[in-house]
């Protein structure tokens, strides 16, 4: 089931447009701070992109910036909405549940698949803005004259060996932040036969708490709410790397996902299916 | 094959399936009948485990259901409410991705399973292209393809002749009874009468989720006790027959006799010319219409008639 639910992941048009989006909306901000004349001042357009202007082996992680907040969510749940409610709609969920293939199983497949969609998205996204950031960008070397090094947020420069791992640091945080949210998209979609219901409730969910998260009166629940680690991830690129945040983040979101699949699991495996 | 024992369904204050214990024998094609929204679907779908019962037993193979489930299910193919495909993908590769995502179904068979599946249903020479361009008949076409993948021994097959044309319907009976010679118990859900009465040698009937007949159909269709005749000489017959007409309509005599033979024997004597004569049978149709009500998607201004409906 874990496999076939992974072919019908990469046999769907639809997931692989979500992916060409993901990618496209870094590659175009790209080429609008290559083509001015003045780099963005700071804190404007994302983490990184003052910094990329030099080097644009650092460009993936300012389009992990660029995408986290909104589009990669977005895809997150559009996906895990439509996962269980999509089949159920569709009368397909009816034919598995009777091949058969357990209850359980199908949960388990589908955060399976979840999962690998997510890790495909991001390194698909990292993949292509280090295309995009190095050609438009180039290296950094004629600038420093030292090939590729990259100066952390803390004002040290990383090796490009450091750089790497940092990223990849960042990758494993970011998918760990997406499937916490993309499994109360998957619980959702349980209790609905409506994939864009589920796909809307999560978003509503992203919102809610990021709206809680800029209120300075929601500080005793901020701690809890799904968004408050996801830029935590930043922190790889200062050094030291400052674990405190990273660490909470995924304790949080390993607290999320145990919730919501049980929760998920306790209503699907109980549920009438028709 | 199958056994259900006082099975019961309640949606909220609605009752789908009420006190229905069912019998199939191995080896039967069972009619499974009702009017509309009268529970079939939802009886079905508890028999899969799809729905869960509120009350009763049921019992497919000899095993119960849906504590075991897992063991019965590989030999029963099925068909519910309708086929599904993915739109997006091809029908060898949905019926590859079904086929590969439950146990018991070895890869190395595959592809010939599947060809010979497709081969039975009339969609051998079906090209690559997806499920989404197929015709509503393909699709039912493909859904039967995939209830019989894996050669199942019992064959569970909600309203299966929907959306076929005449020929398709009459292709569907007779791969039924081939699959049934070959040991396949047959059960299908139909409102369709003409349908079941083709194919099925016993019946269920159900009305507001109350199994309100059960029975071999050779049973039910007994003589009436009385014998059609078709005279161009009515007048003459009626005087002789005095007595023993029940009805007539035109040239047509309903005349209660044990032997039509005798009977066709008597009138040629006397002078009487026979057109036709045949023993009358009583209908699957005047029997299901004696034993249900109007289905529920008739609403008439009385509520009081309304009872249990399928949400």
């Amino acid at each position: 089931m874990i496999a076939v639910e992974l072919r019908k992941l990469m046999l769907r048009p639809r997931m692989w447009l979500s992916v060409l989006l993901l990618c496209l909306l870094p590659a175009l901000v790209a080429v609008f701070v290559a083509t001015a004349d003045f780099p963005p001042p700071p804190g404007q357009g994302g983490a990184f992109l003052s910094a990329v202007r030099r080097n644009g082996s650092l460009y993936p992680a300012a389009a992990l910036a660029l995408v986290l907040p909104v589009f990669l969510p977005l895809a997150v749940a559009v996906l895990a909405g439509d996962a269980v409610a999509g089949e159920s709609a569709s009368g397909t969920l009816r034919y598995l549940l009777v091949r058969p293939v357990g209850r359980t199983y199908v949960l388990l497949a589908k955060l399976i698949a979840l999962g690998t969609f997510i890790v495909l998205a991001i390194v698909l996204v990292v993949v292509t803005s280090l295309g995009v950031g190095v050609l438009l960008f180039g290296t950094g070397a004629e600038a420093v004259g030292q090939a590729g090094t990259v100066t952390s947020l803390s004002g040290v420069t990383l090796s490009p060996a450091e750089l790497a791992l940092r990223l990849l640091g960042s990758i494993g945080y970011i998918v760990a932040s997406m499937l916490g949210f993309g499994v109360i998209a998957l619980f959702l979609s349980t209790l609905t036969d409506s994939g864009l219901g589920a796909t809307l409730g999560a978003l509503a969910v992203l919102i809610t708490s990021s709206v809680l998260q800029a209120l300075d009166a929601a500080e005793p629940v901020k701690d809890y709410l799904p968004t408050n680690y996801w830029l935590a991830w930043i922190d790889f690129f200062r050094d030291p790397v400052f674990w405190h945040s990273i660490n909470q983040g995924l304790l949080l979101q390993a607290g999320y996902v145990v919730v919501f699949f049980g929760a998920a699991w306790a209503n699907f495996a109980t549920r009438d299916v028709t | 094959m199958i056994v259900t024992r006082e099975l019961t369904k309640r949606f909220g204050r609605v009752l789908a399936v009420d006190q229905v214990s069912l019998h199939v024998h191995a080896g039967d094609r069972y009619g499974f009948l009702g009017p509309n929204g009268s529970g079939k679907t939802t009886l079905v779908r508890m028999l899969l485990g799809l729905v869960y019962a509120t009350s009763g037993e049921i019992e497919l193979l000899g095993r119960p259901v849906p504590r075991r489930l897992a063991e019965v299910l590989p030999s029963v193919g099925s068909l519910v409410e309708g086929p599904a495909a993915y739109p997006h993908l091809n029908g060898r590769t949905n019926l590859a991705l079904f086929d590969a995502a439950g146990p018991g179904a070895p890869r190395r068979t595959r592809r010939h399973r599947i060809e010979e599946a497709l081969d039975r249903v009339g969609l051998s020479g079906v090209d690559r292209r997806p499920v989404r361009a197929y015709s509503l008949g393909m699709r039912q076409r493909l859904g039967l393809a995939a209830a019989l993948l894996r050669r199942p021994r019992l064959l569970v097959l909600d309203e299966p002749t929907n959306a076929l044309d005449p020929q398709g319907i009459r292709e569907v009976r007779e791969l039924l009874i081939e699959l049934n010679r070959e040991g396949t118990t047959v059960f299908l859900s139909s409102h369709l009468l003409a349908e079941v009465e083709q194919l099925c040698t016993r019946v269920g009937v159900v009305d507001r989720g109350r199994l309100v007949l059960e029975q071999s159909l050779s049973e039910l269709r007994t003589p009436t006790g009385r014998i059609l005749v078709d005279t161009p000489d009515p007048a003459a017959a009626v005087a002789l027959l005095d007595g023993q007409l029940d009805q007539r309509d035109g040239n047509r005599l309903f005349v209660r006799h044990p032997d039509p033979a005798a009977l066709n024997a008597l009138l040629v004597a006397e002078g009487v010319r026979v057109a036709e004569i045949s023993t009358e049978r009583h209908t699957l149709e005047q029997i299901v219409l004696d034993v249900t009500s109007s289905g529920s998607d008739r609403v008439d201004r009385d509520p009081d008639a309304r009872r249990g409906r399928t949400p």
